[in-house]
C-alpha cells in the first residue's frame, strides 16, 4: 500500500518534469520560428516606436533572449536553459535595464494576495452553500440560491468590475479608484490599511463573479450524492443530520470540487488580468498588459513561463491531493 | 410481537398526481420471527420496507396507516407518527438495514472501522474497536479488514461486512433488502446460512425482500408476496411453496429453480405488471392471470383466509362460502 502510493507520486513527478521541459522548450522555439530573425525585428519595431535609435545594451539584451544570430539553435537553447536555471529571463525592454526577473518578483506577491484570497474565498463560500442548496433539492434555500448563482454567473466579469468601479469608487468614493496602496504611506503605518482599502474592490468583484460557479458546482454533485445509498444507510444508522450531510453526502460530493479547486489556484497568474488592468492592480497580470502594449518580448515570456510552471505545479497539487482524499484512485495508480 | 403494520399506505407525489406504490399493507412480525416479502420489480415490496424504516425520500411519501414497534423493552412505538429527530435514537438499536449493494451502501471514502465507529458511538458503545472486530469475526472477517476501505473487498465481503454492522447496535429488527443479489450463488447460499445462524444465536426478526421466491423457503418462517403494491398472499412459507393459493404465487414460484431440488419445468408469467397509474378496477393480477373468470375484472378480492394463510383471491370466494 504504501510502496504503490509512492510509485504512484514518483511517476506523476517524472510525467510533469517531463511537461515542464516541454513547456519551457516551447517558450524557447516560438519566437525563433518567426520568420526573419527575431532579435532584429524587435529592435527595429523599437526603433520605430521611440523614433530614436536602440542602445547597443538593448540590442544586446534582446539578442540575448532571442539568439544571437550569429551562434548555432543549440547553442542557443543551451544558453537559454542555463539562464532559466538560474532564474534569468533576460532584461525588460519596456523598463530597460530592469530584469524581468525582478519584475516578476515585485508583481507577484500582489497577485497572490488578490487572486489567492478571492479564490479560496470564493470556494469557501460557493461550496460551503452549495451543500446547503444541495442537502435539500428544491427546497427553500436552493430555490433562491441556485438561480442567483445562475444569474450572477452569466454576468461578464469586466461589466461587473466596471460597474462596481464607477459606483463604489467614482460615485460614492468609498474606495480608492484604483492601485494596490496609496504611494504616500509606503512602508508607513497606515501602508497596511492603505493596502487592505485597496484590496477591497477587486477582491470583492471576484468573489462576487466566481462563488456561483463554485456554488453551482457542488449544488449539482451535493444532489446526485444525497440520493446515493450509502447517505441513506448514514441516515438509517441513526446518525445526526449534520453528520450525515457532511461526513457522508458533502465529503462524496466534494471530490470534483478540490480538482476544480486545485485548477484554480494554476489559474491564479493568468486569471487576475483583467480585474487587474480594470483596477490597475501592480500585479502579474498588469505587468503582461504592459507588457504587450508595449511590446515587452522578454517580459512577456517571462510572465508565460511562469504561467505555465504554475499551472503545472498546480496540477500536479490537485493530482496528489485527489490521491489522498480517494482512496479509490490509489489502486489505479498503482 | 415486534412489529405490528396496519394499513400503510405510500404515495409516489407528482405533478401528474399521486400514485399509490404501496396501498394498505397490514402485517405482524413475531419476535425472532424471519418474514420474507417476494414480488416483481416494481411490486412496491421495496417502497414497503423503506416506509416502516421511515427512510422514505421524496418524491415518494407515507401517506397513512401505523407501524407500531413492540421493543423487548418500553411501551409499544408508532414509527410512522415519529419525527425525524425522535426517531434518531431507535434508529440502529432498535431497527437496522441490510441494503442491496454494499458497494453502493458503505461510503466510498470510509475505511470499514470508521463507518462502524461512528455509528457504535452514536449509540453509547464506549470500545468501537473492539465491538468492530467481534462482529466482523461474527461473520467470518478477519478484524484486521476493518482498516480496508469498501473497495478494497471482495463482494461477498463487503455483503458481510455489511451485515456486520447491521448487527452492530444489537437490534430487533433487520430489515434486509435483496442482500444476496449482487453475488454469485455459493455465496448467496453462504450469507443465507450465516444470517440464519446470528439470528438463532442473537435473536432478531428479519424482513427479508426478495424477487426470488425459491431463496425465500429455504429461509423465511413466513412468505408474503406483493402484487401492485398490495400482499396478495401471507402465510407460513413451506405452506406458500408447495400449495400457492394465488396464482400470482404459483406462477412466481415457476419463474425460478428450485435451490435443492432438480430443475423441472420453468414457467414465467405472461405480460408485465399493470402501470400503478392505471390499475384496472377489479384484481390486479386479472390481465395476466390463466384463471381468470367472470367476476375478477370488476371486484377487487380481499386478503381472506384460505387454508392457513391468507389470500387475495376470487377462486376461493366459493370455498369460503361452504365453510
Amino acid at each position: 500500500m504504501k510502496q504503490g502510493k509512492w510509485r504512484f507520486l514518483t511517476r506523476r513527478v517524472g510525467f510533469y518534469l517531463a511537461t515542464a521541459w516541454s513547456a519551457i522548450t516551447l517558450n524557447f522555439l516560438i519566437p525563433r520560428l518567426m520568420p526573419g530573425d527575431p532579435a532584429s525585428v524587435i529592435v527595429r519595431q523599437l526603433q520605430r516606436q521611440s523614433g530614436e535609435s536602440v542602445s547597443p545594451e538593448t540590442v544586446a539584451a534582446i539578442q540575448k533572449l532571442f539568439g544571437d544570430p550569429r551562434a548555432g539553435l543549440l547553442q542557443q537553447y543551451w544558453d537559454y536553459l542555463v539562464s532559466i536555471a538560474r532564474l534569468d529571463f533576460g532584461l525588460s525592454v519596456s523598463r530597460f535595464p530592469t530584469p524581468v526577473g525582478e519584475l516578476l518578483g515585485a508583481g507577484l506577491p500582489w497577485t497572490l494576495l488578490l487572486v489567492g484570497t478571492t479564490t479560496v474565498i470564493a470556494f469557501l463560500l460557493g461550496t460551503g452553500l452549495g451543500i446547503a442548496a444541495g442537502w435539500k433539492p428544491g427546497g427553500r434555500l436552493d430555490g433562491f440560491l441556485s438561480p442567483l448563482s445562475t444569474f450572477l454567473s452569466a454576468l461578464p466579469y469586466f461589466w461587473v468590475a466596471l460597474i462596481a468601479l464607477y459606483v463604489f469608487g467614482l460615485v460614492l468614493g468609498w474606495f480608492p479608484l484604483g492601485g494596490g496602496f496609496d504611494p504616500d504611506l509606503y512602508g508607513g503605518p497606515g501602508f497596511l490599511g492603505s493596502v487592505l482599502e485597496h484590496l477591497v474592490m477587486p477582491a470583492a468583484t471576484i468573489v462576487f463573479s466566481a462563488f456561483g460557479g463554485w456554488l453551482l458546482g457542488m449544488r449539482n454533485m451535493m444532489v446526485t450524492a444525497v440520493s446515493e445509498d450509502y447517505v441513506l444507510l448514514g441516515r438509517a444508522k441513526g446518525l445526526s443530520a449534520g453528520r450525515v450531510m457532511f461526513r457522508y453526502a458533502a465529503r462524496n460530493a466534494l471530490l470534483p470540487s478540490v480538482t476544480g479547486f486545485a485548477m484554480a489556484i494554476g489559474g491564479v497568474l493568468g486569471g487576475a488580468l483583467l480585474t487587474e488592468i480594470v483596477f490597475s492592480y501592480p500585479g502579474i497580470g498588469y505587468l503582461l498588459y504592459d507588457a504587450v502594449s508595449k511590446r515587452d518580448y522578454p517580459l512577456m515570456q517571462g510572465v508565460f513561463l511562469l504561467t505555465t510552471l504554475t499551472v503545472l505545479l498546480a496540477n500536479f497539487v490537485a493530482d496528489s491531493v485527489y490521491v489522498m482524499i480517494d482512496p479509490r484512485t490509489r489502486e489505479a495508480g498503482r | 410481537m415486534i412489529l405490528d403494520v396496519k394499513g400503510l399506505d405510500v404515495d409516489y407525489v407528482s405533478a401528474k398526481g399521486a400514485v399509490r406504490a404501496v396501498n394498505d399493507v397490514s402485517f405482524q412480525l413475531r419476535r425472532g420471527e424471519i418474514l420474507g416479502v417476494a414480488g416483481e420489480s416494481g411490486c412496491g415490496k421495496s417502497t414497503l420496507i423503506m416506509a416502516i424504516m421511515r427512510l422514505l425520500r421524496p418524491p415518494a411519501a407515507l401517506t397513512g396507516g401505523e407501524v407500531w414497534l413492540h421493543p423487548r423493552d418500553g411501551e409499544p412505538v408508532d414509527l410512522a407518527a415519529r419525527t425525524d429527530r425522535e426517531l434518531r435514537t431507535l434508529r440502529w438499536r432498535r431497527i437496522a438495514v441490510v441494503l442491496q449493494s454494499a458497494m453502493d451502501a458503505l461510503n466510498p471514502v470510509a475505511r470499514l472501522s470508521a463507518q462502524f465507529a461512528d455509528v457504535l458511538k452514536a449509540h453509547g458503545y464506549r470500545d468501537a474497536g473492539k465491538r468492530t472486530a467481534e462482529l466482523l469475526e461474527m461473520v467470518g472477517i478477519s478484524p484486521d479488514r476493518a482498516r480496508s476501505y469498501p473497495h478494497e473487498m471482495s463482494g461477498g465481503m463487503r455483503q458481510r461486512a455489511m451485515i456486520a454492522l447491521a448487527l452492530a447496535c444489537d437490534p430487533e429488527l433487520v430489515v434486509m433488502d435483496e442482500p444476496t443479489t449482487a453475488v454469485d450463488v455459493v455465496m448467496q447460499r453462504q450469507i443465507l446460512s450465516q444470517i440464519l445462524q446470528l439470528r438463532d444465536r442473537l435473536g432478531f426478526s428479519v424482513v427479508f425482500v426478495t424477487h426470488d421466491l425459491s431463496l425465500l423457503v429455504e429461509l423465511a418462517d413466513r412468505i408474503a408476496v406483493m402484487y401492485a403494491g398490495r400482499i396478495v398472499e401471507i402465510g407460513e412459507a413451506a405452506g406458500i411453496y408447495a400449495d400457492p393459493k394465488h396464482p400470482y404465487t404459483k406462477g412466481l414460484r415457476d419463474s425460478f429453480p428450485p435451490l435443492r431440488a432438480p430443475v423441472t419445468k420453468l414457467s414465467g408469467i405472461p405480460g408485465t405488471p399493470p402501470a400503478l397509474r392505471d390499475l384496472p378496477p377489479g384484481c390486479a393480477f386479472e390481465p395476466r392471470c390463466a384463471r381468470r373468470f367472470g367476476d375478477c375484472a370488476e371486484r377487487r378480492p380481499e386478503l381472506l383466509p384460505v387454508g392457513g394463510g391468507l389470500a387475495a383471491c376470487h377462486l376461493h370466494d366459493r370455498e369460503r362460502a361452504h365453510v
